[in-house]
């Protein structure tokens, strides 16, 4: 979020508030033109960075995007497919072809249940937000063990910091693995404790996460953390 | 909306009965994000009004029937609860509910980019807990505020607004007494930033010179309002700098 700011205009703006003249500059994402002015579409932060204007949103859906490492869980499952709830408008459909295992005609249920969470990647979205996703791929597979927590998307990247040295971090201090799906969702898994170490600490990022002191909050709760037997 | 002629609204000193200025709003507070569950939220109260709004969205439009291939469609419940008024009111659906949905639906698309979402559905459900008059104008400013709280990009906020007509006299945001005994009412929802009206109802008869000063209130009120709901938006959030 604070790379490529210019640091020049940092004010929150609501929508229909007018952030400047259209005169030279671009209408970047969250604004639009109106009469020659650019108008906020959205809650949140004015950024102007290369002549282009645009509202970083506080608050915002997820809009699935082709590529997007996402968490979902399976929803509804037919014959030969899974949709999986991707905390998006619309399900995923996850194709028994684009499945990372062998699945005969009618025994989809077999290896993934409504309910179960698992890792996967956006395939494909078409232009009436019809989202295909895919398990084929590296690290893509069925999430058995562990725990998913949801964050709102706008604080993602605070929660993994500039070159994921937040994320880092938190791996460091919990010892757990940590994946972090663009889709607002975050699958942790280690022992207890650093599982309910790491829930607490994203449960600060969803109170705090949009802070200019959001990092000396983290560093205070990263104090807070004891190992088994540490005590 | 005839007016009942004997009951005495305005004071002899040209304050109304609870001393307020002709052009003189209620006292208006305003606070989002208050419902956990919900996407977005707000909470208005207005004099005695309590208007609590949830956006959830936006979400694959069910029934399919309801879909529209290029855009989202605004679903509003418009409900005022049994223990809000005097009387209780029978729970559920009804004609008045359903006309307010209605109107307040209707408004509230002019103004969200309903384009950006095709086939979704962005559900707004307003619930009265007290009501005093000017319910539905609570309601569109709770919804609204809702609405950007939810991250739901919009062109402008709507404030609902309204004026009437008590004693032959033109004022500012009606209470209950005003409601019931008055000549007239004449509710808005107002774009603050351009100026524009999403929607206007009126009940009782005004002069186009009451009109043009009941509209005059509103926007000024419009704009006061507007304040408060751009402050609770900013309160929700504060601290923040990115």
């Amino acid at each position: 979020m604070s790379q490529g700011r210019s640091g020049a205009e940092q004010r929150l703006v609501t929508p229909g508030m007018a952030i400047g003249p259209l005169t030279g500059m671009r209408v970047g994402s969250g604004a639009i033109s109106h009469n020659n002015e650019i108008i906020a579409t959205k809650l949140g932060w004015v950024r102007e960075f290369n002549g282009t204007i645009s509202v970083d949103p506080i608050t915002s859906p997820y809009l699935p995007r082709s590529g997007d490492l996402i968490i979902g869980t399976v929803a509804e499952v037919r014959n030969n497919l899974w949709f999986m709830n991707i905390n998006g408008s619309f399900q995923g459909l996850l194709p028994m072809s684009l499945a990372p295992w062998k699945v005969e005609f009618g025994h989809a249920r077999q290896h993934m249940d409504i309910g179960d969470s698992a890792l996967a990647r956006v395939q494909e979205v078409d232009e009436c937000h019809n989202v295909v996703l895919t398990m084929k791929g590296v690290g893509l597979r069925r999430l058995s063990q562990g725990a998913v927590v949801e964050v709102p998307i706008n604080h993602l990247d605070r929660i993994r910091g500039e070159n994921n040295t937040n994320l880092d971090r938190l791996k460091d201090v919990s010892d757990c693995r940590i994946i972090v799906g663009e889709n607002g969702r975050v699958w942790i898994d280690g022992d207890d404790d650093g599982i309910s170490w790491t829930r607490q600490a994203l449960e600060i990022a969803k109170q705090h996460g949009h802070k200019a002191d959001f990092a000396s909050i983290l560093n205070k709760h990263e104090k807070t953390f004891t190992k088994k037997g540490d005590a | 909306m005839g007016g009942y002629g004997d009951i005495q609204l305005l004071r002899d000193d040209g304050l109304r009965l609870d001393g307020r200025k002709l052009d003189e709003s209620r006292p208006v507070t305003i606070q989002a994000g208050i419902l956990p569950a919900a996407d977005g939220s707000a909470m208005v109260t207005q004099g005695l009004n309590v208007a609590v709004a949830a956006v959830y969205g936006p979400m694959e439009a069910h029934p399919r029937k309801i879909q529209r291939q290029d855009r989202a469609v605004i679903d509003v419940r418009y409900n005022m609860a049994p223990f809000s008024t005097s009387d209780r009111i029978r729970p559920g659906f009804n004609r008045r509910s359903r006309e307010i949905s209605k109107v307040t639906a209707e408004a509230l698309e002019s103004v969200v980019l309903v384009e950006r979402f095709p086939r979704s559905k962005i559900r707004v459900e307003i619930e009265i807990l007290a009501a005093e008059a000017g319910t539905r104008c609570a309601g569109i400013t709770a919804a609204s505020v809702a609405l950007a709280d939810a991250g739901i990009p919009m062109r402008d906020m709507i404030v609902g607004v309204a004026s009437g007509k008590i004693e032959d006299t033109v004022v500012l945001d009606l209470d209950k007494a005003e409601d019931n005994y008055g000549q007239a009412d004449l509710p808005a929802g107002i774009l603050p930033n351009t100026g524009e009206i999403a929607f206007l109802q009126m009940d009782g008869d005004l002069s186009p010179e009451e009109f043009d000063l009941a509209m005059e209130y509103n926007f000024k009120a419009a704009r006061e309002i507007h304040e408060i709901m751009v402050e609770a938006l900013k309160a929700r959030y504060d601290g923040g700098d990115n």
